[in-house]
């Protein structure tokens, strides 16, 4: 019952943004349902599609996976975006839990208070720019190969490339201490189906916006303020 | 200089119990360097011990791996608790970070101000009994077999096994309603490895207490 791989969630980034770059960035095609209504969760609620009560949901060879992490370690493998072995996967696991780490200061965003908003970008920022983005900048330095692990485009490169475009959207020069890094964005980006990926048309999802948040809100019913980290 | 995986961390449970339990699980011996003072940690930051600043530290096969998931990952990859296939690791994979996200409640607890504290413990009881026990529960019901897994000890159930303990010190019947995982926590505490572990004088460290909290909190500075 092979088939396109199929994602549930809403319509706009969040937890899904990064499989549909990894999935896209490997040359898959994939659908998508969009959640909408409270009603639509809580029937993929009762048909016991949701594992643990959450999307993001991917149906994907007979699976109906959930948790993030877990779906996008199935498709770099299943891909060849995961390393030659063991040693190279545990380089991709350690780079992808950091670039993780960033992004999860930015997945918040959007549902912070206004006032808890600006303190938020001033540290996505400061986290970005001397905690992460040095320790990438490193490691490009030190091998001067134009992928992060092995000498191949991995996973760990497209999580890389997505969370840069994404700190990007916050400070638009916060690349400037950081050569190795402007390179990288530009090679990467230059990757065929990743540049596809960045065209208008295709299924990236814009930064969120109001009503994303609403409807995050109305169907997890989740109308409290996040706290800020 | 291979030798035993190396671990360096708070003289606590924290974000590295899992990893202790995960190299008990499998029979590995391994060492552990306890951060005692702000000093220790300024020095592996600047020494670049530590990719992104942070602890838990494991030292193994020539990496500096960092990461806890990717330290996890590693292990069971290594010692074969990581399912037969691409399937089954899925199948792991999305057990475990279920687990974890019940844990991570756990883990912050202590952290949480204390008039936020019944409430916390509140929620860790109705996410174990409504969200993540009823799954297992399933699994196992399911498919009768001992293993949440491939009909094999594998990663998933080392980290249930402990989140079950995990729990159950903060509220202590929270099992009664379900039996495979009475069962299921019978099995894994009489495994050898596992029941040596749970056993006074192994590495398992114990519940948090006001002294780890300081600590943690005075080496990080929170």
């Amino acid at each position: 019952m092979a088939g396109k791989p199929k994602l549930y969630y809403f319509d706009g980034r969040g937890k899904m943004e990064s499989v549909r770059w990894l999935l896209a960035a490997a040359g898959v095609e994939f659908e998508e349902e969009f959640l909408e209504t409270r009603e639509q969760y809580e029937k993929l609620l009762q048909g016991g599609s949701l594992l643990f009560q959450q999307v993001p949901l991917v149906e994907i060879d007979g699976m109906k996976m959930v948790q993030t992490r877990a779906i996008l370690s199935y498709i770099a493998a299943k891909y060849n975006l995961y390393g030659k072995d063991l040693k190279e996967r545990a380089l991709i696991d350690m780079y992808v839990g950091g670039t993780d780490d960033l992004m999860g200061f930015i997945l918040m965003f959007p549902f912070l208070s206004a006032e808890d908003k600006e303190k938020q970008r001033a540290l996505i920022i400061q986290k970005a720019t001397s905690r992460y983005f040095p320790a990438y900048e490193k490691v490009l330095k030190d091998h001067g190969q134009d992928f992060l692990v092995g000498n191949n485009f991995s996973w760990a490169d497209v999580h890389l490339l997505e969370a840069i475009l994404m700190v990007e959207e916050k400070k638009a020069d916060v690349l400037a201490g950081f050569p190795q890094l402007q390179a990288f964005k530009a090679r990467i980006s230059s990757i065929p189906t990743i540049k596809k990926f960045l065209e208008p048309g295709s299924q990236r999802k814009p930064v969120p916006d109001d009503k994303y948040v609403e409807t995050v809100r109305s169907v997890l019913r989740m109308y409290y303020n996040i706290k800020a980290s | 200089m291979s030798g035993k995986p190396r671990l360096t961390y708070f003289n606590g449970r924290g974000r590295m119990e899992p990893v202790r339990w995960l190299l008990a699980a499998a029979g590995v011996e391994f060492e552990e360097k306890f951060l005692e003072t702000r000093e220790q940690y300024e020095k592996l930051i600047k020494d670049g011990e530590l990719m992104f600043q942070q602890v838990p530290l494991v030292e193994i096969d020539g990496m500096k791996l960092v990461q806890t998931r990717a330290i996890l990952s590693y292990l069971a990859g290594k010692y074969n608790l990581y399912g037969k296939d691409l399937k089954e690791r899925a199948m792991i994979d999305m057990y475990v970070e279920g687990i974890t996200d019940l844990t991570q409640m756990i883990l912050m607890f202590p952290f949480s101000p204390p008039d936020a504290k019944e409430k916390n413990l509140e929620s860790i009881k109705e996410r174990a009994t409504s969200r993540y026990f009823p799954v297992f529960e399933k699994v196992l019901k399911q498919h009768g077999q001992d293993f949440l897994v491939g009909n094999k000890l594998s990663w998933a159930d080392v980290e249930l096994i402990e989140a079950i303990l995990a729990v159950e010190e903060k509220i202590p019947a929270v099992l009664s309603a379900f039996p495979q995982l009475q069962a299921f926590k019978r099995r894994m505490s009489n495994m050898p490895t596992i029941k040596k572990f749970l056993q006074p004088g192994s590495p398992r460290k114990p519940p948090p207490d006001e002294h780890y909290i300081e600590n943690v909190m005075k080496i990080l500075k929170m």
